[in-house]
């Protein structure tokens, strides 16, 4: 199944070669979980603070249990905050 | 203890200026800085004054910790009637003047009347005059601030202006210090322009005397571990700054965008702090140079930029090539998601201009997008703008505003009433996006349910700074909560408000609150200040605060009906995102919210409420 990373600030590095604008998609084994997509690209999980999967937040503590779907958006902060 | 014990009262009128002692009996129950002067503004004038007129007084005013050696401890606000919404203001800021401020031996600056001719303060340790300021009227912050320095020969002077903007009573005026900082909102720099009132300008070498020096020096020390330690405040925002919010909120859906026709930007990348941090397409080289931090600050999360020498903004302009502020979040999102320009660099520019004229960057960006709604609408055309072609997404339109407003010329004099006053000159109070005449920050109600509550009963007009339940509602701190549901979110705005009010009242900022509970804050107030300050006191400080404000917007004329929102965020479903088919649930909140307050039906305090509170 195919869906769309997007690693923000400081995890942006850990973005395949083919990344525009901090996203890309890729193609993933059916029944993947967040943890399984983080770990494939290296990120590393205690820098991922806010996940947010097609908008709606994702608690880190279940990342690996979180399964994604085909056409899922998976977003990805380390410790961010604004005003 | 924490207080020099001075308040400098400025007679504009007569030009006279005299010191006369604190009122220690308001400081033990408001504490400081927002609360205090709320606290002299509600005692000294008829709260259904005219905002520009002599009777308004604008207070210059510190907090306990202001001039310490607090982490952040540099804050000072202004208070007064606001111009742009006829409700009591309290605008914040930090840079360096709030601390110089102490030094120079006062807490507060009371201005009352007007004078007959511009004048600024000067004031250096302990002394202070009124001098003529007819060289710098009709000149902007920046040269103001540079003639004031050389003219006194005091480079270590602070500087607290206004520009053109304040001069000509935009309605959304500010008050610029340290050249890029600002008392941004409701219109405080309109009030200081009607009162003949260019520049405020400080010179201290004194220091601030805290009750228990040693336990002082333990909770700052305490305090800025915690600080440090904190993932948000010691690592995220110093390095990517309040504008890595941009994709955050864009792919939460709650970014207000095209006058909050939308709810997500398809150029928020590209206006985001990932995007400030990249190299430029035409020089190679970033927009963001380096962060800064405000005086005593160990989070650093200010912006410097330069702009691109060869734009079509700057190209021919050497005076803006410069490093100075850059964009902030809630600056980014008005200057570009509200009007729909995703160019980084015209919106740095019209940052610059915000500074150097005194403009309310979040309050123009709003107006702008509103006047293009209009313009798109038909409702305006080329007849009405001067031939400005204010179509959402054009970066000319919004860099040639930028340069109208301030100097109230063509179209310009109309962007600068406001949106409010403006969608109602043209019959078309719907597409204003206010609550109580001030433009909404960058957060949809629709995609955050506790903002729409939020803005609805902020004492200042739509405010995100008055209880930023995105904290929770988004990121998690100090704990999450549902974004999308309104349960629980009356009781969580207020808990914000309370717990706000009293952290702007300390001379710390409210961004250590993410990192600090106060818990943290506590000690730090509780070792500068005689008596004894814990949570619960600061708690009953803020309630007590926010109930004065109440009042004095009461007495001032508002009623329960200005506590609401614009039809579009009630009726107007959010088109997409994770929002999609959602409005604000406000009316559901309000009545909870009044309850938990302690207030009537109708929003007001109870006598009980009142009496709880010794008010």
């Amino acid at each position: 199944m195919k869906v769309t990373l997007k690693l923000y600030a400081s995890l942006g590095s850990f973005l395949p070669a083919g990344a525009h604008r901090n996203a890309i998609e890729i193609e993933v084994p059916d029944g993947s979980s967040i943890g399984d997509v983080l770990a494939q690209h290296q990120v590393p999980r205690e820098n991922c603070h806010l996940i947010l999967v097609n908008g709606h937040f994702a608690p880190p503590a279940t990342a690996d249990e979180k399964v994604l779907t085909d056409g899922d958006v998976l977003a990805v902060w380390p410790p961010v905050a604004g005003g | 203890m924490g207080w020099t014990g001075k308040v400098l009262r400025v007679d504009l009128t007569n030009g006279t200026c005299s010191d006369e002692d604190l009122n220690m009996e308001w400081a033990d129950q408001y504490l400081g800085q927002r609360g205090l002067a709320s606290k002299y503004l509600a005692e000294e004038i008829n709260p259904k004054v005219d905002p520009l007129s002599a009777d308004n007084k604008l207070i210059f005013v510190t907090g306990p910790l202001t001039g310490t050696c607090a982490s952040t401890g540099g804050r000072y606000s202004v208070v007064t009637k606001g111009a742009l919404t006829g409700a009591i203001a309290c605008s914040n800021s930090g840079g360096y003047l709030g601390a110089e401020l102490k030094f120079a031996g006062y807490d507060m600056i009371i201005f009352e009347g007007r004078a007959k001719k511009p004048v600024y303060l000067y004031l250096i340790d302990g002394k202070a005059e009124l001098l003529d300021a007819s060289e710098i009227w009709g000149t902007s912050v920046w040269d103001t601030d540079a003639w004031l320095k050389s003219r006194h020969q005091e480079p270590q002077m602070h500087v607290a202006a206004i520009g053109i903007a304040g001069e000509n009573q935009v309605l959304y005026a500010c008050i610029v210090n340290d050249l890029h900082r600002a008392a941004g909102r409701s219109g405080v720099g309109a009030v200081m322009g009607s009162k003949n009132l260019k520049a405020v300008a400080v010179r201290g070498t004194g220091g601030v005397k805290v009750d228990d020096f040693k336990a002082f020096l333990k909770a700052t020390n305490d305090g800025k571990k915690v600080l440090a330690e904190n993932a948000v405040t010691g690592e995220g925002l110093p390095t990517y700054g309040t504008q890595v919010l941009m994709n955050v909120i864009h792919e939460a859906g709650a970014l207000p965008t095209h006058n909050s026709k939308d709810v997500q930007f398809d150029g928020a990348r590209d206006i985001s702090a990932e995007a400030m941090a990249e190299p430029r397409g035409k020089d190679g080289k970033p927009n963001l140079l380096a962060n800064q931090a405000c005086f005593g600050c160990t989070i650093a999360c200010g912006r410097i930029s330069k702009i691109d020498e060869e734009h079509y903004t700057v190209v021919n302009k050497p005076e803006y090539w410069h490093a100075s502020g850059g964009l902030e979040y809630e600056a980014a999102w008005a200057l570009g998601a509200a009007t729909g320009v995703n160019d980084l660099e015209a919106l740095t520019y019209a940052n610059f201009i915000c500074n150097e004229q005194g403009l309310d960057p979040i309050s123009f960006g709003a107006t702008l997008g509103a006047a293009m709604e209009l313009y798109e609408e038909g409702i305006i055309t080329d007849k009405d703008t001067g031939g400005l072609k204010l179509k959402f997404g054009s970066a000319k339109a919004l860099t040639k505003s930028a340069e109208l407003v301030g100097k109230a010329e063509g179209f310009g004099k109309v962007l600068g009433l406001g949106s409010k006053k403006m969608c109602d000159k043209y019959g078309k109070p719907e597409l204003s996006m206010t609550v109580k005449g001030q433009e909404f920050p960058a957060y949809d109600p629709r995609g955050v349910q506790g903002m729409g509550l939020t803005y609805a009963t902020s004492n200042r007009g739509a405010c995100h700074l008055r209880s930023y339940t995105v904290s929770s509602e988004i990121l998690g701190i100090p704990e999450k909560t549902d974004p999308h549901t309104s349960d629980g979110k009356a009781g969580l705005v207020k808990a914000f408000q309370d717990a706000t009010s009293a952290v702007d009242s300390t001379g710390l900022c409210v961004f250590t609150t993410f990192a600090w509970t106060l818990e943290d804050i506590a000690p730090q107030v509780d070792a500068a200040l005689s008596g004894k300050w814990d949570v619960d006191r600061l708690l009953e400080t803020g309630e007590r605060i926010w109930n004065l404000e109440r009042q004095f917007n009461l007495k001032a004329g508002f009623t329960k009906k200005d506590d609401t929102l614009p039809k579009r965020l009630l009726k107007d479903a959010a088109k997409t995102g994770p929002a999609k088919g959602k409005v604000n649930d406000l009316g559901k909140m309000l009545p909870e919210y009044y309850q938990l307050r302690g207030w009537t039906k109708d929003g007001v305090p109870t006598n009980e409420t009142l009496s709880r509170l010794a008010l």
